[in-house]
């Protein structure tokens, strides 16, 4: 008995369909995604109605991404918010376990961001980095942690803990290897993430594969559109923590952005002059959203 | 409980040798300022000394003298050299600790007792501690080969003068930066008797600048364009201020600033020892203390006990002359924070919470304000929102230790906190939960160099003190 083609949904859209009576009938139309945000664990579209166009390298039209606004941004910080007290409170090795289920999950999922255009060797390398920030999560602490020799009869003990709420400008370049790298070790240090991104698709995509992780809803979010648009509200927003520019390009947006973050205090990571995705990222993108707590207690009999 | 009389122990000024008047301290040398500025003793109004007011001219002779001197002489000095001039430092700190202790009670008005044990050891220790590091750095966790920054612009508050000079100047030179420091405006006397210091230990010149003045002289040192590293300890409202004025620059920043810190007592805390801390919380150092446990949070079955036992212990503290070394809350550091004080204590009465002081006499010259408490406060009030920096808790109940958490974390601080419990599987769990840089458990206010120390949220960014303290001055 021959082997049946397995057909891929795209080369469905095009071949011509026979019926099983052998009645050749009109090509079949794809089913495309719609490209909407990701809040709380859920795919809302924008609050705002709106939608943007996306074209691929070539110019033609592929989706109308929601385009995020205001509302969203507040939407994005009450579901992280929200998610921060269970994730910061996981376990370091839940934690590591699950980023490294992104890693499985994107393994498996690699045809579908090369068809988004990312390289083959990007995609190597967002998995690897995300293996990379799963191993961390159960030993950081003990890497930037540690016992204080204090003159005196005292326990004492500095541990890092997530700074909370992180507003991230993703990088439009590289899109899939950019967003992972300002994303991961956010979380792997407990804190939940707002992204604004302009690479839909891909950040959508990645939003899937976050969706059937078991990243727990809100950990991540994301909001599609306009960085100059929607991250004043998240730097001036009172309840987030801290700002990752790093990846933005546009210098006078950054220091407008910078500024905004002051009345809050927020940590703040300036954008990198020439960065560099695929170099070994170090320590500071995790350290710079982790917090000290040194605790004390006399020891007695 | 009846009250023991002590006759007055002064400690003698005589060991202090004031100057008339004081200048800058710029490569090494003390030079003319662009205008002056009287120093007092809150305790007495007594004018001290003279001291020169830094222009914008004078604090970028400054800056030149400190580029020069991380130029040609510190950065490049061997990390081993460099530590000596620190041993050599905290070993001159300690030999001249007296004279340090009584200056800092006399300008700040702090207790004897405190400048003498706390202030003082500690900034000779801090100074040791760093002096250690000086030729450790490659092993410090900040990459193989870990440069200094240059140029370090750095402010500090009143309420610890030789102390936050000590976590400011230590770790930047120990890294091979050098400094410009500008003192507190009502507090300038023990950096300058530092400065001194300096010129004792042979420090290259330029290596530690200090520049007097106010409020303008600090912005001056912050919007320097050749710092490349802005350290300031003070309120949150300048800490904003300084954030925005050096985003977008490549300088790096550390804020040390305010707090409203909870200091939580569960029912089975030993009740006696709790109050000792609420009262160290809150009343050491006048209460001018940003991580001061300003917020006292009682579990509603042991709150009365507990309110009886914290009251009978106040009225045994004594309020008054600095110098006495029975003393135990001494003068409100200037006339301004007075005013701010009786301002949010009067608005804590006006919002409808309770208020108890002990019956103590107040000396009629200088600044005072007596320990205080408010009960009956909600989290709503003020005084249990804003930073008062004084002597003045504020008591809210709970019964749930969820209760408890949550009421602690409500606010945009997270300096400190303190719990009292017997229950160690308890007190972990809360230490967890609260979102502070530093918590207390059955203890309150204990510093050490090697601790680092900081706060999350709107209490600044940054560590101080420990190897963490090192990051700050450092370029990985």
């Amino acid at each position: 008995m021959p082997a049946k083609k397995k057909e891929s949904a795209d080369s469905v859209a095009s071949a011509t369909r026979v019926t099983a009576g052998g009645v050749a009938t009109a090509p079949r139309l794809a089913v495309r995604k719609t490209y909407k945000l990701f809040i709380g664990g859920a795919f809302p579209r924008s609050e705002s109605g709106r939608t943007y166009v996306v074209a691929d390298s070539k110019g033609q039209f592929v989706a109308n991404a929601a385009q995020a606004s205001r509302k969203d941004a507040r939407d994005a910080v009450l579901a992280a918010r929200a998610a921060f007290g269970k994730w910061s409170g996981a376990t370091a090795y839940n934690k590591g376990q699950v980023i490294y289920r992104i890693a499985e999950m994107l393994e498996g999922r690699r045809d579908e961001f090369t068809a988004l255009e990312v390289p083959a060797a990007e995609v190597d390398e967002a998995i690897d980095r995300l293996v990379w920030y799963a191993g961390w999560t159960d030993k950081l602490a003990q890497v930037v942690g540690g016992a204080n020799p204090v003159a005196g009869p005292y326990f004492n003990l500095s541990s890092p803990e997530p700074s909370g709420v992180v507003a991230v400008v993703a990088p439009s370049a590289p899109t899939l290897l950019g967003l992972v790298s300002v994303v991961a070790p956010a979380i792997a240090t407990g804190n939940t993430v707002i992204v604004i991104t302009d690479a839909p698709r891909v950040a959508i995509t990645l939003a899937e594969v976050l969706a059937t992780s078991d990243v727990p809803g809100g950990v991540v979010n994301i909001l599609t559109g306009s960085a100059a648009e929607v991250a004043p509200w998240l730097a001036s927003h009172s309840d987030v923590n801290g700002l990752d520019l790093t990846g933005l390009a546009d210098a006078k947006l950054a220091l407008e952005l910078e500024q905004a973050a002051a009345e809050t205090l927020k940590r703040v990571r300036r954008p990198a002059a020439a960065p560099d995705w695929s170099a070994d990222p170090g320590l500071a993108p995790m350290t710079a959203y982790l917090e000290t707590k040194t605790v004390w207690h006399p020891k007695g009999l | 409980m009846s009250r023991f009389e002590y006759a007055p122990a002064p400690e003698s000024r005589s060991i202090v040798k004031l100057q008339p008047s004081y200048g800058l301290f710029i490569n090494g040398e003390f030079v003319d300022g662009a205008g002056s500025f009287k120093t007092i003793s809150p305790a007495s109004e007594e004018v001290l000394a003279e001291v020169a007011e830094a222009s914008t001219a004078d604090v970028d002779r400054a800056v030149k003298a400190a580029r020069r001197a991380y130029e040609d002489v510190w950065g490049s000095m061997p990390g081993r050299e460099r530590a000596k001039y620190l041993f050599r430092i905290a070993r001159i700190i300690a030999e001249r600790s007296r004279e340090l202790a009584v200056l800092e009670s006399l300008n700040n008005g702090k207790p004897i007792k405190e400048s003498r044990d706390v202030d003082v050891p500690l900034a000779a220790a801090h100074f040791f501690y760093y002096a250690g590091w000086a030729d450790k750095l490659p092993y410090a966790g900040f990459g193989a080969d870990p440069r200094p920054l240059g140029v370090a612009g750095q402010v500090i508050p009143w309420n610890f003068p030789l102390l936050m000079l000590a976590w400011k100047i230590a770790p930047a030179l120990a890294a091979g930066n050098t400094v410009v420091l500008k003192p507190a405006e009502t507090t300038p006397l023990t950096a300058l008797l530092f400065a001194e210091i300096c010129q004792q230990a042979e420090l290259p010149p330029g290596v530690v600048n200090i520049v007097t003045g106010a409020g303008e002289t600090g912005a001056a040192v912050v919007n320097h364009p050749d710092v490349d590293k802005v350290a300031f300890t003070g309120s949150t409202e300048v800490g904003r201020i300084i954030a925005r004025a050096v985003a977008g620059t490549n300088k790096k920043i550390t804020l040390e600033l305010g707090g409203k810190a909870a200091n939580i007592v569960f029912d089975d805390a030993a009740i006696d020892q709790a109050v000792e801390g609420i009262v160290n919380g809150i009343f050491f150092n006048q209460g001018h203390v940003c991580c001061a446990g300003s917020r006292l949070l009682v579990q509603e079955s042991v709150a009365d006990q507990l309110l009886e036992s914290l009251k009978r212990r106040m009225a045994t503290l004594r309020v008054g002359d600095p110098l006495d070394k029975n003393t135990d809350v001494g003068a409100i550091n200037s006339a301004e924070q007075l005013t701010r004080i009786k301002a949010l204590a009067e608005i804590g009465s006006a919002e409808g919470a309770e208020r108890w002081s002990p019956a103590c006499e107040l000396p009629d010259r200088g600044f005072w304000f007596a320990p205080t408490i408010f009960t009956g406060v909600s989290q709503a009030h003020r005084i249990a929102r804003e930073e008062i920096f004084g002597p003045v808790l504020s008591v809210l109940t709970f019964r749930t230790p969820g209760e408890a958490v949550e009421k602690a974390n409500n606010t945009p601080y997270g300096l400190s906190a303190g719990i009292w419990s017997e229950k160690g599987s308890r007190i972990l769990a809360i230490a967890d939960q609260l979102r502070a840089g530093v918590v207390w458990a059955n203890t309150f206010n204990k510093f050490d160099p090697t601790s680092p120390f900081g706060g999350y949220k709107e209490s600044g960014y940054g560590r101080e003190g420990g190897r963490h303290g090192l990051e700050a001055y450092l370029a990985g």
